[in-house]
């Protein structure tokens, strides 16, 4: 495989590991040496790269196996990063300010979630994948994936509406 | 859309039924600036979701390792290595009249050790016969003496 055609197959979906990476390690610049690390790990393997019908996916369990890796290393070496004070730039452009903070809210619930509830919201409610794929990425069963999604999506709701009376009251 | 057919979807989307396109109804509903206030927890999710998907890879993409120099450079020293070690076990570059020259040399050498070496005989012969002739005056003189 030559390099321009490596890097055809390989980077429409540069943006999808970099946000799945984001998802799992949370901050951005190790999301970023996450997406470079994994590149430079496809283009090691770039000859068996054609033997995946599916590329895309195979890139995608790769970034989900090396994050999770990485947090498992860090878990060990007593380095957990606790992001209390996050701040998501992505919201600026909003103007309701409650609404904003909401937005934000939902940030950081979703980083509550169990990995594998947070995998698939990120895979399914981001990136829009169907089920099959989502099965395939994360080797799950399509029914295992609908029952995680379901469960994760309730979980966000239920913690906004908390929030939101709490608020009220 | 009509808000009965939003909460169905709704329904639809919490226990996860939903397919793709019924996602994309939801989500366009969503991100209009007033939606059901019975609803607005999704509102947040939504928006949420769709600038979670504006985020972009802006670094570049190495294909090449910072020390993959490193792995060339112990290469290149290796391959020097092998060839000084070649070079130097093997005089074989040497051409025929290269080869005779040498030789010559060789002999040229080995003459004029030869010719330092009989000098240095020769100055042993007379060093030896001066001393033979102090040997023959110190007898005379202890002869005397007796």
């Amino acid at each position: 495989m030559k390099q321009t055609e490596f890097l055809n197959t390989v980077l429409p979906f540069k943006d999808k590991v970099f946000r799945l990476a984001k998802r799992l390690l949370v901050s951005t610049d190790e999301a970023e040496d996450a997406t470079q690390e994994l590149y430079f790990k496809l283009w090691k393997n770039k000859k068996k790269l054609s033997d995946y019908k599916n590329v895309e996916a195979f890139a995608m369990t790769m970034t989900k196996n090396y994050c999770l890796d990485q947090l498992k290393a860090k878990r060990s070496n007593n380095l957990t990063l606790v992001h209390s004070n996050y701040k998501d730039d992505n919201v600026s452009l909003q103007r309701d300010i409650e609404l904003k903070d909401s937005v934000a809210r939902v940030h950081e619930l979703i980083d509550e979630l169990p990995e594998k509830q947070k995998l698939i919201i990120q895979l399914r409610d981001v990136e829009n994948y169907d089920f099959e794929e989502i099965g395939k990425i994360l080797d799950l069963q399509p029914t295992a994936v609908r029952v995680a999604l379901s469960r994760a999506r309730k979980t966000i709701r239920e913690q906004l509406i908390k929030q939101h009376n709490y608020g009220i009251s | 859309m009509e808000l009965a057919n939003i909460e169905k979807l709704i329904e639809k989307y919490e226990s996860a039924e939903t397919s793709l396109k019924e996602e994309a109804v939801l989500k366009t509903y969503f991100s209009q600036d007033i939606v059901a206030p019975h609803l607005i927890e999704y509102k947040a999710m939504f928006i949420y979701f769709q600038e979670s998907k504006e985020e972009r890879f802006t670094k570049t993409i190495p294909l090449r390792k910072k020390t993959s120099n490193m792995w060339w450079l112990s290469i290149a020293a290796s391959v020097a290595l092998i060839f000084s070690v070649y070079f130097m076990n093997s005089p074989s570059g040497l051409t025929a009249s290269e080869k005779q020259e040498a030789e010559l040399a060789l002999l040229e050498t080995q003459k004029a050790f030869q010719l330092i070496s009989q000098n240095l005989n020769k100055g042993g012969n007379v060093a030896m016969a001066s001393l033979s002739e102090f040997e023959k005056a110190q007898n005379k003189v202890f002869k005397v003496k007796k």
